[in-house]
């Protein structure tokens, strides 16, 4: 079972950037696309945890600021030639604000 | 010409030297001979040499073809692939293939290359027990290490240590098992065998040296070795790297003369007129050879007897050799081991994992063993080979070329120059300095990748890019070369100039409208170019494009440096390194406000304060701007700090005023930004307490004046400033300081800094343009001031004030 939860206005998120919110599960980084597409990961790059928040984004993707690996909203998987992967979460856009899905047990856990 | 009548020539052997003899032969006279080339293995011919990094990962199998399929039949050369040749008639002048086809030949050319040694050990003929040769033995090795497991490697040489470094690369625990007591012994004497040892050990692959095998064990698979010792080795793979024998079976039952290999004269005939020999096949002198330097002469010596000049003779080699191991530099020529009446110098650097030996007989070089560094063993060689008369660069031999040749103004194209056009480039592929300065002057060529398409140079190993780049740039020039500039990034084929042209003269004044003039292959870029972009841009139109924040590095955009753990430091501005106790008290209250664990003096004059956290930086910033403090730039491709001496207000050497001096030029600077950090300092007198001259703008007072100096930096590669030129005033060093600043950052590439920049362009070309040129230093300085006063803004007042707000802001944490 999956919680949909309301985090932010999609306005308040820049074009390219993005915007951290602390969610049950820890940090998790809300990116907002060129082309107005919202994705979520959890704010840690699977190289050495640098916040992908911080990155630079260009297309479904961020750059990490600490050693440049650039990992794939789609996936959360970084790009060759590197090896990793960093959870990711669902996102839904209601009314112009932006949701994030969150697994039932840890919204509970965290309750 | 009539088919029928053409001369025909069968090549046995579709390896690098029977492939290479035909190349020369075809490019001497391409329709002389009709070619037919019979090979054993099914494919097309392939670097050897490259198997290695085929193993490793490092390269794919087509990045290894030589010739693909297509060039055999462009160039009209027939391959019967997967077809050994069985039988020679030399009575009738034909072959008879595995398949049973008859072929008749007018020349005869061996190349069977050689077969890896197997001991004959119990058990070699299990399943899991290869040698390592051709594609085939890489495919069961790279086979067998996806299940992972033990490797055992038999024989410590370089295809030893090159099967055992894949393995340990793909996975496998690796143990390297040799007779002798010390690794590579034909090659490396026993220092450098030794520091080897330790650094293939610290890669985790085990070494036993001294050590005999008695017999690979299993019943229907490898499952061990057993030592001399009766010591087990679990092993699910053995590799077999003992050495090589001449491949002569085919010679020897078609009764032409063999020893060790197929005896051939000087002009690489056997006692056959009709058959000649090429590569590691062949014995000349006595000699079978075991590398692919020899192939490329005897090659050569081939073909030109084939298009008929009778004098061309074969004379023997001179070897050296490298081992092809990623981040382990080995090299070894000639006779490093010493001989009678040799001696040698030695240079040993064991914290830097360096050792040098070079062997002297009277005034010559004779031999060479680098480890750590082996950057100068191509030098090294070409005077092994060429016997130069060492006189006074003896005592500075052992530093290398740079230096025994005259000290670090020699440039490394200038090096280049010197050489003869006989001396070799690309040992790889055989290719000289005289065969790439031709076809670059018949084919127009411009780039290294066409040189490396045209001549092989640099398609080998890879080693000599370098200095075939160097070839090319005295061939067309240095600024010739330029154009030939490399991509920006993967999201365009166009170089940094290309890109900064066209936005000037196309007039683009966003990111978006550049990339879609100048065709960018992404949607909106990527990490590389998009700051590269925004900085041409805001260089080009000062006061009209709006900086991308998204589109910097998040030090630039957060205005301050991001720490390992997500943290970031604050630096103040402190002008010229001068501080009041009313800074210093805010500073100290900021600190214990905001609890910031670190303070510390910079080493550019100021105060860093660490571990600040993001949300805090606003807050933190508008304590310190409240005090008359503003942003430090520690963090920017920017004007970061102007060191100064305290100068002639206290010192009692100072000729100026250098403090002044420096908090003068650190206003007219502050804000700027710039393809790489620029950093300035004033010293009052040459004994340059503030370190002018590894600045990219220094200066330093004299009597009489101030002297300006340029282009220098610490860093990883110290460089010292260019002397520009000496002024009076305290307004001219403000005029040439900006003026010089202006060109760097109209003409740099971003990311460059001003050291690399002047190597590039020339000191004489920035003088030319700055002391040469008054009216032209006017305008380049009124540029600079015209585009200053819309940069000189306090990023933290305009953050406080609320721009860039969102960045600075985390979402309310939700419970869920
Ligand atoms: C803080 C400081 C060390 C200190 O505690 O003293 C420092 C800290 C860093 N230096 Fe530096 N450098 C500092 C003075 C220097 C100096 C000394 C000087 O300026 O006189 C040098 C040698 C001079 C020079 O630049 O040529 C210096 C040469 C470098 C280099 C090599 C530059 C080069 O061209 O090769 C780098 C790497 C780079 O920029 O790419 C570097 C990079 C860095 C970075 C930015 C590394 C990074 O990317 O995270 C460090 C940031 C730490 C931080 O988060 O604040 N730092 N760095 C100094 C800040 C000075 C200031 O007040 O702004
Ligand atoms: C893994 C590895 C790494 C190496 N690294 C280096 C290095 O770094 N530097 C260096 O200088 N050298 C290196 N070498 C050596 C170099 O590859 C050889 O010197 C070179 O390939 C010899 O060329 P060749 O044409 O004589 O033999 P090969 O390239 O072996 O070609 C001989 C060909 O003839 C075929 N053949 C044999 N008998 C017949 C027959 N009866 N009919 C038809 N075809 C036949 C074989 O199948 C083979 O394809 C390395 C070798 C290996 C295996
Ligand atoms: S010297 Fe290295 S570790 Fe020290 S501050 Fe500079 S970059 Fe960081
Ligand atoms: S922590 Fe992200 S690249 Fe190193």
């Amino acid at each position: 079972m999956t919680r949909w939860i309301d985090v932010t206005a999609l306005a308040d998120i820049p074009r390219r950037g993005s915007r951290v919110v602390a969610l049950p599960m820890g940090p998790v980084a809300v990116f907002r696309t060129g082309d107005d597409q919202v994705f979520a990961l959890l704010d840690r790059c699977p190289h050495k945890g640098g916040p992908l928040s911080q990155g630079i984004v260009h297309g479904h993707a961020v750059t990490c600021p600490l050693h440049n690996w650039t990992i794939e909203f789609a996936t959360g998987a970084a790009r060759a030639p590197d090896h990793g992967c960093t959870p990711r979460f669902e996102v839904r856009i209601v009314d112009e604000r932006v949701h994030i899905a969150v697994a039932q047990s840890l919204a509970e856990a965290a309750e | 010409m009539d088919m029928s009548l053409r001369q025909r020539l069968v090549v046995v052997g579709n390896g690098m030297a029977g492939m290479r003899t035909v190349e020369e032969l075809l490019a001497r006279a391409p329709g002389l001979w009709q070619v037919t080339v019979f090979g054993a293995e099914p494919r097309p011919n392939y670097n050897r040499i490259l198997l290695s990094p085929l193993l490793a990962g490092e390269k794919s199998f087509d990045q290894i073809v030589i010739n693909d399929l297509t060039w055999y039949r462009d160039h009209g050369v027939t391959l019967h692939a997967n077809d050994p040749v069985i039988a020679i008639d030399r009575d009738r002048r034909t072959v008879t293939t595995a398949s049973g086809m008859v072929q008749a030949y007018d020349a005869l050319l061996l190349a069977t290359g050689s077969n890896p040694i197997l001991l004959p050990l119990p058990g070699r003929d299990l399943p899991g027990v290869v040698t390592f040769r051709d594609a085939d033995d890489v495919t069961r090795m790279t086979e067998a290490a996806t299940a992972g497991g033990e490797a055992v490697v038999i024989g410590g040489g370089l295809l030893g240590l090159e099967a055992a470094y894949g393995l340990a690369k793909l996975g496998m625990g690796v143990t390297v098992i040799h007779l002798v007591d010390r690794l590579m012994e034909r090659q490396l004497d026993h220092a450098a065998a030794d520091l080897l040892r330790q650094e293939l050990e610290r890669r985790g692959i085990r070494i036993r040296l001294s050590t005999q095998t008695n017999a690979i064990l299993g019943t229907d698979q490898v499952t061990g070795v057993e030592l001399a010792t009766g010591e087990v080795l679990p092993a699910r793979l053995v590799v077999m790297t003992v050495g090589i024998r001449p491949n002569a079976s085919l010679a020897a039952s078609a009764g032409l003369t063999v020893e060790r290999g197929v005896v051939v004269a000087d002009t690489m005939a056997t006692s056959d007129p009709a058959i000649f020999a090429v590569g590691e096949c062949a014995q000349h002198r006595g000699v079978c050879y075991g590398l692919v330097a020899p192939l490329w002469d005897m090659a050569r010596t081939i073909a030109d007897q084939l298009v008929g000049r009778a004098e061309a003779v074969y004379t023997g080699s001179q070897l050296a050799t490298r081992l092809k191991v990623t981040g382990v530099e080995v090299f070894s020529a000639g006779a490093f081991d010493g001989r009678d009446g040799t001696e040698a110098i030695l240079l040993t650097d064991p914290a830097r994992n360096r050792y040098r030996k070079l062997v002297l007989e009277g005034d010559r070089l004779v031999g060479a063993v680098l480890y750590g560094d082996a950057a100068d063993g191509d030098w090294y060689f070409s005077l092994i080979k060429a016997g130069t008369p060492l006189g006074a660069m003896r005592d500075l031999l052992v530093f290398g070329e740079a230096i025994a040749t005259g000290g670090s103004d020699a440039s490394p194209t200038a090096a280049v120059a010197a050489l003869p056009d006989d001396a070799e480039i690309c040992g790889c592929n055989g290719v000289t300095k005289g065969h790439i300065l031709a076809a670059i002057a018949k084919h127009q060529l411009t780039t290294l990748d066409d040189v490396k398409a045209y001549t092989k140079a640099a398609s080998g190993c890879g080693g000599c890019a370098a200095r075939v780049e160097q070839v090319l740039a005295l061939a067309i020039g240095e600024a010739a070369a330029a154009p030939a500039e490399k991509p920006l990034c993967k999201c365009t084929d166009h170089g940094h100039d290309h890109v900064r042209a066209a936005i000037r003269e196309q007039g683009l004044t966003s990111i978006s409208q550049v990339m879609r003039a100048l065709d960018w292959k992404t949607d909106d870029g990527c990490a590389t170019c998009r700051p590269a972009l925004n900085f041409y841009l805001l260089i080009a139109w000062p006061g009209i494009y709006r900086d991308d924040p998204q589109s910097r590095f998040i030090n630039e955009r957060a205005h301050a440096n991001i720490q390992k753990d997500g943290t970031f430091s604050v630096v103040p501005r402190m002008w010229g390194g001068v501080t009041t106790a009313a800074e210093l008290r805010a500073i100290a209250d900021v600190v214990d406000r905001y609890e910031i664990p670190e303070v510390k003096v910079t080493g550019g004059q100021r105060i860093d304060l660490f571990g600040v956290k993001k949300e805090d930086l606003p807050a933190v910033w508008a304590d310190l701007n409240a005090a008359g403090m503003v942003s430090g730039h520690a963090y920017g491709k920017a004007l970061r700090t102007v060191k100064t001496c305290v100068g002639s207000t206290w010192c009692r050497f100072g000729t100026q005023d250098s403090t002044s001096m420096g908090i003068a030029l650190e206003r007219m600077t502050w804000g700027s930004w710039h393809p790489h950090k620029v950093k300035l300092a004033v010293s009052g007198c040459p004994r340059n307490c503030a370190e002018a001259t590894i600045k990219d703008f220094g200066v330093v007072a004299v009597d009489s004046g101030w002297e300006l100096h340029i282009g220098g930096n610490g860093g990883i590669h110290v460089r010292a400033t260019d002397f520009l030129c000496k002024v009076t005033t305290d307004d001219e060093v403000l005029e040439y300081c900006a003026a010089f600043l202006q060109l760097y950052r109209e003409e740099a590439r971003y990311l460059e800094r001003t050291a690399p920049w002047v190597v590039r362009v020339g000191l004489a070309y920035v003088k030319a343009r700055i002391v040469e040129d008054p009216a032209g230093r006017a305008e380049l300085a009124a540029r600079f001031r015209h585009a200053q006063t819309f940069a000189q803004v306090d990023p933290w007042a305009e953050i406080i004030a609320g721009r860039n707000a969102a960045e600075f802001r985390s979402l309310d944490p939700v419970e869920a």
